[in-house]
């Protein structure tokens, strides 16, 4: 299965969850936020989000802003 | 004498709010806003991965800082994205305040008001405090009040120009026509004298960032848009004297010496 994450495409041995596709990709903490597909994901769907097919994922974090 | 600025219910002492992009360094970005004295600062969000997130000493002294922080959505073009970006900066910033940009050109990056206003009453109902960085068209601002955002942020000019106060006949009709009503002017400010100006004819605070970013010394130029502000405001407070068209002397004309025989003194 492949998904997209922040525009990189992502390989998957099989179906997963939203949170162990984070755990593996090393996102840690609580300074990064996700959207699937355009739509914000709350940090406690995270468990509960499956990853399905072509999904595009935003995982985003503080930058600079004026 | 006690004059804070009231925002969604927040008292704050100053009334220069600052963005932290552009700066050489995050140090000077740290030092330039402690000059500026604000207690308000914009931030933003992007994509960033892992490798990124650990090494982000941007946020850590943003964190230090203990400001209010003031996410914005910038580069957001529809009011969806400007939504979604919302909740993502509320989740990590843990703050219901946002800077709402919906942008509808890209050449001067001028908002798009129909996108603006239809994000504004999503974001309110979702109970965010939103300020939104608008144009000066009043009847923009009446739609934006209408849909619940109790503070508004028209520009004076567009984003990083540092033109000034470019529409003052539409930005002082703003002024005059919502009174009460907090107005930020938000982008286009470039030099400490056009923060005061806006002071001065009632905008209630200035938010800025390429004007302190981009001085050849950012942080000596964050002390000096804070005189200036404070200087507009107090002068605003003193009340300006009234325009005329002629001249009119200052000094008493009466008991002037010489007066009788002035058309008899010798020239030169």
């Amino acid at each position: 299965m492949q998904v997209f994450v922040n525009g990189e495409a992502h390989t998957l041995a099989s179906s997963m969850a939203l949170a162990t596709l984070l755990q593996q990709l090393g996102y840690c903490g609580e300074t990064f936020a996700v959207a699937v597909n355009g739509r914000f994901v709350p940090r406690t769907e995270y468990a509960a989000t499956a990853m399905h097919q072509d999904d595009r994922l935003d995982i985003v974090a503080p930058v600079v802003g004026g | 004498m006690s004059d804070p600025l009231v925002l969604y219910g927040r008292e704050f002492n100053s009334r220069l709010l600052v963005g932290t992009a552009l700066y050489p360094s995050p140090a000077i970005m740290r030092e330039s806003v402690r000059a500026s004295a604000s207690e308000i600062i914009t931030l933003s969000l992007r994509r960033q991965n892992p490798a990124q997130q650990r090494d982000n000493v941007f946020w850590d002294y943003v964190r230090e800082s203990g400001c209010q922080l003031l996410p914005n959505t910038a580069g957001c073009k529809s009011p969806r994205e400007a939504v979604e970006l919302a909740k993502m900066s509320r989740e990590i910033f843990r703050t219901e305040w946002l800077k709402l940009e919906v942008i509808g050109d890209d050449y001067n990056l001028q908002p798009d008001p129909f996108g603006l206003v239809e994000a504004a009453r999503e974001l309110v109902t979702l109970g965010f405090k939103v300020l939104p960085y608008c144009t000066e068209d009043l009847v923009l601002c009446r739609r934006l009040l209408d849909v619940g955002c109790e503070v508004l942020m028209p520009w004076g000019a567009p984003i990083g120009t540092g033109q000034g106060l470019l529409n003052k006949y539409n930005l002082h009709m703003l002024r005059e026509r919502l009174p009460g009503v907090p107005l930020i002017i938000d982008a286009g400010i470039g030099a400490p004298s056009q923060a005061a100006e806006a002071l001065e004819a009632g905008f209630d605070a200035v938010l800025l960032n390429t004007a302190i970013a981009r001085a050849r010394d950012p942080v000596a130029m964050a002390g000096a848009f804070k005189l200036a502000i404070e200087s507009g405001r107090a002068a605003f407070n003193a009340g300006l004297m009234l325009k005329r068209q002629t001249a009119s002397p200052s000094t008493p004309t009466l008991d002037m010496p010489f007066w009788q025989q002035s058309e008899h003194l010798p020239q030169g």
